[in-house]
């Protein structure tokens, strides 16, 4: 079909859409501690007696439904890491550079994802222990981002 | 290379407005946990997983990844599959052919919808053409409505005789325990609910439902060795056909004309009426039961109200309709086709309690979405 095309038209839409997800009891237990004792929990499986860090209402690899709770400590070991460079304002935490890695707290058998700070990337190793930095009491809202960040266990490091 | 497949696995959630206490992983997980215990199996009894829902309902579009720790897949072969409302037939066909054609023995089929978590008009118009379409017809509404009315400008059918079916539905919904609505309503009820868009009132139309549907499908031999009773799956047959909603030919389901036609002709059935023992019609809203009943050839076009009259479809009825209550009292979106293969599939394994029809030889179960598609499903006592 043959036209004599005045102009290419195109059509600007955005995807307006409100989602309210159900955290589920299991995960509304882990950001209440969170929230209101900066305390971390993960969940240990009967069977395999992995422990899963976020915690999971049923084991992943087992299927049953009767995990335990383990109360994690609030520091471990920095498994891997990268440093973010390039910029996304709408999309990203903060101003890069900024280092994103994987926390294996101590007693956890799975990472956490998450930020690192006060540490130049330059110093970072994996291996590295770390600890949790939590926002104060009053900022806290009951969200995986309550947990700040981690740094090197013991405080800033340059 | 190919195998006779049968259902020997059926579990559900209980369907409700909303699930506050579980996220949808976590709902999966109770599916997939009830349809390994109604078949007695392990999750690795499995082979592969299949798993569906609606995109755009809960905001998560790699669902077959993210909700691994809820369906078992982890190392397994897993895929998702979305086709809007027909997403569960599609789901329920998918694992009928990844185990017919030898590749996988055991195939366990999910789908899913947590709907409150997203508004439901707002989720479904992201399907439509974003160009010509979805100012305008988008929604589960507007099409629905319009076939209505064009079909009872020409048969004078009533509202009052499309409220029947709701009241035949919410009826048989209140024998199911795992419905969401369980609480019978009359006509008068129906026809005071509030009009959404004309003749469509709120009666007439399915809910909005949190929960989730599991069935095991197996090889021929597997099913003979694992289960006393597998419900058979004699036949599939898939129409799927416009995109723009002004292509539709609102006076005729032509999709399920030939979908049926295809169906009955693989297995034999002359009279649809005295041959099939029970049918899972997945039936948006009520016209559909009068309208979609006469395109399966049970009657001429138009004589559907007099079935309804005199509860032909109904529990005690020569081909009962919905004894799980059907789409009317739950819809749980992307487990909605699939919960019609697995309430077919209790009826052919006699394990339907409440809701048991008798002596089931033949179970039809169907889909629909998108334009006016339709999938079927036939399950039957005996493997041929
Ligand atoms: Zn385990």
């Amino acid at each position: 079909m043959s036209v004599h095309l005045e102009e290419n038209i195109f059509y600007d839409g955005r995807i307006r859409m409100p989602y309210k997800w159900a955290v589920g009891k299991t995960g509304s237990f882990f950001l209440t501690q969170l929230r209101d004792h900066a305390r971390i929990w993960g969940s240990r499986c009967p069977d395999c007696e992995m422990v899963f860090m976020p915690p999971r209402k049923n084991c992943p690899r087992c299927l049953v439904t009767d995990t335990t709770w383990v109360e994690l400590p609030p520091r471990g070991v920095l498994e891997t890491f990268t440093v973010v460079h390039f910029n996304e304002p709408s999309l990203q935490p903060m101003k890069p550079p900024y280092i994103y890695g994987i926390v294996k707290l101590d007693g956890a058998d799975t990472g956490l994802t998450h930020l690192v700070n006060e540490i130049e990337p330059d110093s970072l190793w994996p291996g590295m222990r770390m600890e949790a930095v939590f926002k104060k009491a009053n900022q806290r809202r009951g969200e995986i981002t309550d947990l700040l960040y981690f740094r090197p266990e013991g405080g800033a490091r340059q | 290379m190919s195998q006779r497949v049968g259902i020997i696995g059926f579990g559900q959630t209980y369907h409700r407005s909303r699930r506050d206490d579980v996220n949808g992983v976590e709902l999966i997980n109770e599916a997939v946990r009830a349809a390994l215990e109604d078949a007695e199996l392990t999750i690795d009894d499995i082979d592969a997983v299949v798993i569906g829902n609606m995109d755009h309902f809960e905001a998560v579009n790699y669902v077959d990844t993210w909700s691994v720790d809820g369906s078992g897949a982890w190392m397994k072969p897993l895929i998702k599959l979305t086709t809007g409302g027909t997403t569960g037939s599609t789901l329920g066909i998918a694992g009928y052919h990844h185990t017919a054609s030898e590749l996988f023995d055991v195939v366990l089929v999910i789908g899913w919808e947590k709907n409150s978590e997203s508004d439901t008009t707002g989720a479904i118009i992201t399907c439509s053409d974003p160009i010509f379409d979805r100012f305008s017809f988008s929604g589960a509404l507007p099409g629905l409505a319009v076939e209505a009315s064009t079909y009872m400008k020409r048969y004078g059918i009533t509202e009052e005789d499309a409220a029947l079916v709701t009241v035949r539905d919410r009826e048989h919904g209140a024998n199911n325990p795992y419905a969401q609505l369980q609480k019978p309503v009359t006509v008068e009820e129906v026809m005071q609910s509030p009009m959404l868009s004309w003749p469509v009132k709120l009666l007439d139309i399915c809910p909005r439902s949190d929960g989730a549907a599991a069935v095991i499908f197996a090889g021929e031999q597997k099913a003979k060795k694992l289960s006393p009773r597998p419900a058979w799956v004699l036949s599939t047959a898939v129409r799927h056909s416009h995109s723009y909603f002004g292509d539709i030919n609102y006076e005729e389901i032509h999709t399920m004309q030939e979908a049926v036609k295809e169906l009955y002709k693989n297995v034999g059935i002359k009279e649809p009426l005295k041959e099939l023992d029970v049918v899972e019609l997945y039936q948006p809203y009520s016209f559909a039961g009068l309208k979609w009943i006469e395109a399966m050839g049970l009657c001429k076009p138009g004589e559907s109200p007099r079935l309804l009259r005199d509860k032909v479809t109904h529990m005690d009825g020569e081909l009962p309709f919905n004894p799980s209550g059907g789409v009317i009292c739950t819809n749980c979106i992307g487990a909605t086709g699939l919960l019609r293969i697995g309430e077919a599939a209790l009826q052919v394994m006699g394990r339907a309690p409440g809701r048991q029809v008798p002596d089931v030889n033949l179970a039809l179960s169907t889909g629909f979405g998108g334009a006016y598609w339709t999938d079927l499903m036939l399950l039957g006592s005996r493997p041929w």
